[in-house]
């Protein structure tokens, strides 16, 4: 069984390709990577005008499933997924139960080989049941097939667990990521504390309620010895923190969200729910800090924060409704419209940023690649043709986003994973 | 000049002549309070819907007598004894009582913007009568009505508002009315109370009461909630009233035509002493009063009751 890929533009940030190639699939894995391969029998996926990617991996996902199928289920999150051009994704544990044992991990993980294609790696919890309290068993997650652990959605507040925690997942090679709010301070915030949040009324979060767990896990990065990787930046502080960080070469690494790169708390201006996310929406000055981190590396990958919500969910006052939009549909568009196409960030850039990045994160060795030998995953995509979506196209089961309509250059066109294509529709 | 808004929810957008015009309706509403009968039937078989989430003794009195003034029917429904509290959300209410046919909501409600919710599920106007620590338009436009009738008028008037600015509703309706109308707003509370970034919706903020007073033609105290204290955000009520206490010594550092304001209800001797509440400079009932007039008048353009009141 042979896939030719011809005359694709292949970017490759992991070898510092970026030319006119061929990509021969044999068996699901990579055989060449070169110009003007040729195979008998094979078939051939036309890619001229297009861009061919290593696959897109979003490491920071909630499929909601076990225990909140009214928002989405593994299935329709992962069709969103490969709508959206993702070949894998890391979901987050706090779903119900909480992910934090193997038979939860393993509950996710047979339901999707089930429903989809898309690789799914399961982020395990950092403590029992996100309590903040005690660890979960980090080994037993592994074994289970976990390669990072989170509490997201809320912070691990204690910063004695937050030591232990690295501790210990470092030993075991295991990624921490910390939601870095400080909950006192954010107190009953609804959106970001500025100008618009003085005339809305809405109580807001102030920019420091994320960066003091951020300096504080720099700390912790610095007295174990081991990684930290901060979820959602969105303010200048903590790109700042976390890019001095960085230049002292401490191993912290971080991510950003699309929409935390293109909308700003003017969004919640009319009392949308759809602009209520947490971290919240910041100012102008935090999302050009959150670009320009992507841009010179300070924030390793973009994420979506995926965050389905049922429409009666949102469809609540402001100060009331959940936090979160969904994201895997819009997020690959938003990066070329906003970032690529402005030459805020190139090209090579974001696809490192949303492909060799994750895959340098989570230890994954032979993804974030287009080399043989590899499993053929990859990610094609338009410069030139335009997403608009709509209602009925969004394969998630919840539709709250902000983007609904939203004209943006770059489309995501097809992915192929393990040698097989499947065709954006 | 004609009004052209289907909802009254804020005062933020309103355009001066769009204020002045309820202003001199509610001026021309004012007189029929001195009829023997005192009805007009102006608003006959609409259907006005007070829903307050909060409570509320003072506005939702004044907004039921403005409209029983105008001969509407009203249905009353708070959220202790609804639905509400099994559950219901807003959304589902409004769609329930949107099938009774009313013609306007009063709401009140603890959330900032619940007013813009339910603007998406009905055909009737909707007058906010507050959202959470958004607006309160109403109360802006009788405070307005007070001011006009004492000072005559906006333009370069000094006014001081004072006290919990952070949680204040009053004060963000306030500030957008007289701004509009070009007077010069200043706020002043303890630092805990004034929230960041307030100067960006057009103000001074101070946070020194005796600094803040001098020269000022009208001076607006806000209530103290008593449960900020408990919060933490000021040390206590007595040091409260020492720092931000509207005193007769403090009140002789404003201008000699003060006039004296309290949107209610009143802490006598938390924001406010008694001498002053009580005292030659107070106008503080006469916001009560006109209270009735202005929600009369908002009630009347926003149902279309015609031109002229004073035809009926």
């Amino acid at each position: 069984m042979y896939l030719l890929i011809k005359n694709g533009r292949v970017v490759d940030p992991s070898s510092g390709t970026d030319e006119t190639l061929d990509v021969l699939i044999k068996d699901g894995r990579v055989e060449a990577v070169d110009k003007k391969l040729e195979a008998k029998g094979a078939e051939v996926l036309d890619a001229t005008g297009l861009i061919v990617a290593p696959g897109f991996m979003d490491m920071h996902v909630h499929l909601r499933e076990p225990g909140y199928e009214r928002k989405e289920t593994i299935a329709t999150g992962l069709a969103a997924a490969l709508a959206g051009g993702f070949t894998g994704v890391c979901c987050m544990p706090n779903t119900d139960p909480v992910n934090d044992s193997a038979s939860v991990t393993r509950f996710i993980l047979d339901r999707a080989r089930a429903v989809s294609p898309v690789r799914v790696y399961p982020i395990g919890a950092i403590t029992k049941e996100s309590k903040g309290e005690e660890l979960a068993p980090y080994a037993e997650l592994r074994e289970a097939g976990v390669r990072a652990l989170s509490d997201d959605g809320k912070p691990v507040v204690k910063a004695s667990v937050m030591r232990r925690a690295m501790e210990y997942a470092g030993s075991l090679g295991l990624l921490v990521i910390d939601h870095c709010e400080d909950p006192d301070l954010a107190g009953e915030g609804s959106m970001h504390e500025g100008t618009v949040s003085v005339r809305l009324g809405l109580k807001g979060i102030p920019a420091e309620a994320e960066v003091i767990p951020i300096r504080r896990d720099i700390s912790l990065a610095r007295l174990t010895g081991q990684r930290v990787h901060i979820a959602h930046v969105s303010t200048r502080l903590g790109v700042e923190a976390i890019r001095a960080a960085k230049k002292k070469r401490l191993p912290v690494t971080a991510e950003a969200t699309p929409h935390h790169f293109t909308l700003t708390d003017e969004a919640v201006l009319g009392f949308d729910t759809n602009a209520k996310m947490n971290p919240p929406l910041r100012g102008k000055d935090d999302v050009d800090a959150v670009i320009e981190g992507l841009a010179d590396g300070t924030l390793d990958a973009i994420v979506t924060d995926h965050a389905p919500h049922a429409y009666e969910e949102k469809m609540v006052e402001f100060d009331r409704a959940p936090n979160g939009i969904i994201g895997l549909q819009t997020a690959v568009p938003l990066a070329l419209d906003r970032l690529v196409k402005t030459d805020r960030i190139s090209l090579k850039r974001m696809v490192d940023a949303f492909s060799c990045a994750p895959a340098r994160l989570l230890g994954l060795t032979d993804k974030g690649k287009i080399a043989p030998g590899v499993e053929a995953d990859l990610t094609l995509f338009s410069l030139r043709k335009e997403t608009r979506l709509k209602a009925e196209d969004i394969k998630s089961l919840s539709k709250n986003t902000p983007f609904l309509g939203m004209k943006l250059k770059g489309a995501v066109v097809a992915v192929v994973i393990a040698g097989r294509v499947y065709p954006a529709r | 000049m004609n009004w052209r808004h289907k909802h009254l929810l804020g005062i933020e957008g309103l355009a001066p002549e769009e204020i002045t015009l309820v202003l001199d309706t509610a001026d021309k509403m004012a007189e029929v309070a001195t009829r023997p009968v005192k009805k007009v039937p102006a608003l006959r078989a609409k259907l006005v819907v007070n829903l307050f989430f909060e409570n509320s003794t003072r506005t939702r009195s004044s907004f039921e007598i403005a409209e029983k003034r105008l001969s509407a029917d009203t249905l009353n429904f708070s959220a202790s004894t609804s639905s509400v509290s099994k559950g219901e959300s807003l959304v589902d209410t409004i769609l329930n009582i949107e099938r009774m046919m009313p013609d306007c909501y009063v709401m009140r409600h603890p959330s900032p913007g619940a007013g813009q919710l339910i603007s998406g599920f009905t055909k009737a106007s909707i007058v906010n009568a507050g959202d959470g620590a958004h607006e309160h338009p109403t109360q802006a436009l009788l405070d307005a009505m007070t001011i006009r009738q004492r000072k005559g008028g906006f333009k370069g008037l000094k006014v001081l508002i004072a006290g919990d600015i952070a949680h204040s509703r009053v004060v963000r309706s306030n500030i957008h009315l007289l701004n509009t109308m070009g007077a010069k707003v200043t706020v002043c509370g303890p630092a805990t109370l004034l929230p960041p970034h307030i100067e960006s919706l057009g103000v001074t903020a101070s946070t020194e009461f005796e600094e803040a007073i001098k020269g000022k033609d009208v001076v607006m105290m806000l209530r103290i909630q008593l449960e900020r204290q408990k919060r933490g955000l000021f040390p206590s009520l007595m040091e409260y009233y020492q720092r931000y206490g509207l005193t007769e010594e403090r009140l002789k550092l404003a201008a000699k035509d003060v006039i004296v304001m309290h949107p209610g209800p009143m802490n006598r001797g938390v924001e406010i002493a008694s001498e002053v509440a009580d005292g030659p400079y107070s106008v503080i009932l006469d916001q009560v009063e006109n209270g009735v007039s202005v929600r009369m008048a908002v009630l009347y353009l926003l149902l279309g009751g015609g031109e002229d009141v004073s035809a009926h």
